[in-house]
């Protein structure tokens, strides 16, 4: 029989629970892979290890709602115990048993959620089977990097996976108008001569992709929203009372597309970057609500993908290992609350797909960070933990080290006041 | 234009793109390019300045004239001239672009001049090299010794740059002689018009100091200069224009509609030109208006010029 974990006590931390949005100074004692109390003068077994938390932040593990690669180094440094994976993988997850062998990839120091690829190749044309993967393994159903282009494919789609009763996770760019863009239609796209995209390709697949998701009655998620006029979609779509959610990215809300002048193929993203005003429109969806999640999109890329000219290089960032310290700029600058953070990247991306976490309460699986949000450090794409370090935010201050984290009652990272990146 | 005492006239190592560059800058690299135009109506054209220099044009991208006038730009200078395009070059076996620029290096050239299809590969490999890099053209960004001829050109014959009205014509959505060409007009006080259909027209010219036209006769209208864009016959087949006939029925510069530019407007063409596309052939032989040919001639000067200011500092020479 496994033994159970030495049980561990925080004393002087500042418990985050974003499902009562709660937080308390006190003691939180982990024990028997769950959190057994929170309070003040707990009772403690004989063998538990002390953690002096000095006022740090306890809060729970972190779930990636949409996650390319499967990184443990990342995930781990940057405060993650569940991840869910894109079935964008070589192969695609379009088969039961890939699901399934995906779904071990991180164990035990990760919980790997996989989505199912909608479509068989992520080609766009034939239905996958999502219901075996399903019971593989498989949290949801998603298209991948790209939309689905046959609008009756779609349909289908969301159909079927409705009666699932699985969400399937929208890739909000129209395919045909940004093919072979490599940036938005504004002007540093034109300064620097790269092929570029109108914004409003993602408005287009949103309008398109909730109006057949109402259709068919069908819970939809958007992988990634970051334009003003799709955050306004989304929003009318939830005053309307439809099954919709939607993510957004650090890049989205930090970055604009000044950040290309220089050409660094770091910056190449997709969706690529915005103007300023779609920056404060995904901000200010971020606060008030409409977006659900922030993800990490987390897509470690070689040197040999990244050492090329911007329009060749391969697009994507490296976002976990950075996430939550990106994300805490908003807390920072009074965007959002403490509680308010832990939903949008813990409780939110946990309950839409039916995970357990998100939570720091008696009885809660013992998935757990803590955080120094005053340990600042600049951000070194040479030495960032994970697969690669190729991020756009390159050279960054930031604030916010994760400086341990427990999956299920086990010790995963542990290095208070430790100076690793 | 005066500078001041001690200043560098042109402070930069590399030439990789017009934006940024100041009027005095340009001016001065306009004036360098002169005496190259006398010199290069002479018999003997020949000027030792760059010998035991190795000036290596590396054009990932087909090229012909260009190649060829930085060619004879180098030889007339005396440097030793090395050739490679794409076609005979690693770079089709799979070798990255940053070995190829690395392999390069290697070789210890004292300039090299670059073009590549993809916009802003040149920069990138001049992050890469230890010596001077010359902008032959990237993708859709710039091509700076063009509209640094083109100026020329515009002042040889117009005097000055300076509140001419410029209309530049055509494809501008994927010219990087367009571009430049924005920088350059716009930094000299030029009054610049970008003339297309909106399929070619690339969003917020205005920024660059642009106005934007879709009408070929209100965009020429009143011009002291009109430059004619290279269309790619690729683009003309329903994807971005209806057709070859459609196109130079509404922006092909004929005879008929030069009556609305200025008495004495000058026509300019980077080249290779496509006669009845964009440009009727009675208009592109106009030696009273047309300085189609005078371009090439200006472009071997530029690119001298380009060429021996990069190398002074390794020749130990004050800019």
């Amino acid at each position: 029989m496994i033994q159970p974990p030495q049980p561990i006590l925080f004393r002087n931390a500042r418990i985050v629970d974003p499902d009562s949005g709660r937080v308390i100074l006190g003691e939180l004692l982990v024990a028997g892979r769950v959190i057994a109390a929170i309070g003040q003068g707990l009772a403690v077994p004989a063998n538990t290890q002390i953690v002096e938390a000095g006022g740090r932040v306890l809060a729970p593990g972190l779930v990636d709602a949409g996650a390319f690669r499967s990184d443990i180094a990342a995930a781990v440094a940057g405060g993650f115990t569940s991840v869910i994976l894109m079935p964008d993988q070589a192969p695609p997850l379009d088969d039961p048993a890939l699901v399934e062998r995906a779904e071990r990839l991180g164990k035990p120091r990760l919980w790997v959620r996989p989505l199912a690829a909608a479509t068989r190749g992520l080609l766009g044309r034939e239905l996958a089977e999502i219901g075996l993967m399903r019971e593989a393994g498989a949290v949801g159903v998603a298209t991948g990097r790209a939309a689905i282009a046959d609008s009756a494919v779609m349909l289908r789609l969301l159909r079927y996976a409705a009666g699932l009763n699985m969400v399937t996770v929208c890739h909000p760019e129209d395919p045909a108008l940004v093919h072979g863009a490599v940036a938005t239609e504004a002007e540093y796209a034109t300064r620097l001569g790269l092929p570029a995209a109108p914004a409003a390709a993602e408005a287009i697949q949103i309008s398109r992709d909730l109006r057949l998701a109402r259709e068919a009655g069908a819970a939809v998620h958007f992988a990634t929203v970051t334009t003003a006029e799709g955050v306004a979609l989304i929003a009318a779509a939830k005053r309307d009372g439809q099954d919709v959610t939607a993510a957004t990215t650090p890049e989205a809300f930090l970055l604009n597309d000044i950040a290309l002048a220089g050409y660094r193929s770091y910056v190449r993203l997709s969706p690529p970057l915005r103007v300023e005003e779609d920056r404060l429109a995904v901000r200010a969806g971020v606060a008030d609500g409409t977006i659900d999640m922030i993800v990490s999109r987390h897509d470690p890329q070689t040197e040999d993908a990244k050492r090329q000219p911007f329009t060749e290089a391969t697009p994507g960032a490296a976002g976990q290992a950075l996430l939550l310290a990106l994300a805490l700029t908003l807390v920072h600058d009074g965007v959002i609350d403490l509680p308010r953070l832990f939903t949008l990247t813990s409780l939110a991306p946990a309950r839409r797909f039916g995970l357990s976490g998100g939570r720091l309460a008696e009885g809660a699986a013992a998935d757990i960070l803590l955080l120094n949000p005053d340990s600042s450090r600049v951000v070194d794409a040479d030495t960032l933990p994970g697969l690669a370090g190729n991020t756009p935010f390159d050279g960054l201050p930031v604030s916010g080290r994760v400086e341990m984290l427990i999956k299920g009652g086990e010790i995963m990272l542990h290095d208070i006041g430790g100076s690793r990146s | 234009m005066t500078l001041p005492a001690a200043a560098d006239p042109f402070p930069y190592s590399h030439l990789l793109a017009i934006e940024g560059m100041k009027p005095w800058e340009i001016s001065w690299l306009l004036d360098e390019a002169e005496q190259w135009v006398e010199a290069g109506r002479r018999p003997r054209k020949h000027d030792g300045r760059l010998a035991g220099l190795t000036q290596v044009n590396a054009f990932f991208e087909n090229s012909t004239r260009t190649l060829l006038s930085f060619e004879i730009a180098g030889k007339r200078l005396g440097a030793d001239v090395v050739n490679l395009q794409t076609g005979v070059s690693s770079v089709k076996k799979g070798e990255t672009l940053l070995d190829t620029a690395l392999t390069l290096n290697a070789m210890r050239p004292d300039i090299l001049v670059i073009r590549h299809d993809s916009s802003g590969a040149v920069a990138l490999i001049a992050e890469k090299v230890d010596c001077p890099v010359l902008n032959a053209g990237d993708g859709r960004h710039e091509h700076p010794t063009q509209a640094l001829l083109d100026a020329l050109t515009i002042r040889r014959r117009k005097g000055r740059i300076e509140s001419l009205r410029v209309a530049i014509c055509g494809d501008i959505l994927h010219s990087r002689v367009a571009r430049s060409n924005f920088h350059l007009l716009a930094a000299m006080g030029a009054e610049v018009r970008a003339v297309a259909p909106p399929t070619l027209m690339p969003a917020h010219v205005e920024r660059f100091g642009v106005t934007p036209f879709f009408d070929m006769d209100q965009g020429i209208e009143g011009a002291d200069v009109i430059m004619m864009l290279r269309l790619q016959l690729e683009r003309m087949d329903g994807a971005y224009v209806p057709s070859t006939r459609e196109y130079f029925h509404r922006f092909g510069l004929t005879r008929a509609r030069l009556g609305a530019a200025g008495p004495d407007v000058l026509i300019l063409h980077p080249g290779p030109m496509n006669r009845g596309v964009e440009i009727d052939s009675a208009v592109a032989d106009d030696i009273q208006r047309s300085a189609i040919t005078e371009q090439v001639e200006m472009g071997v000067a530029v690119r001298m010029a380009c060429l021996d200011v990069l190398t002074r500092k390794r020749r130990g020479e004050r800019a």
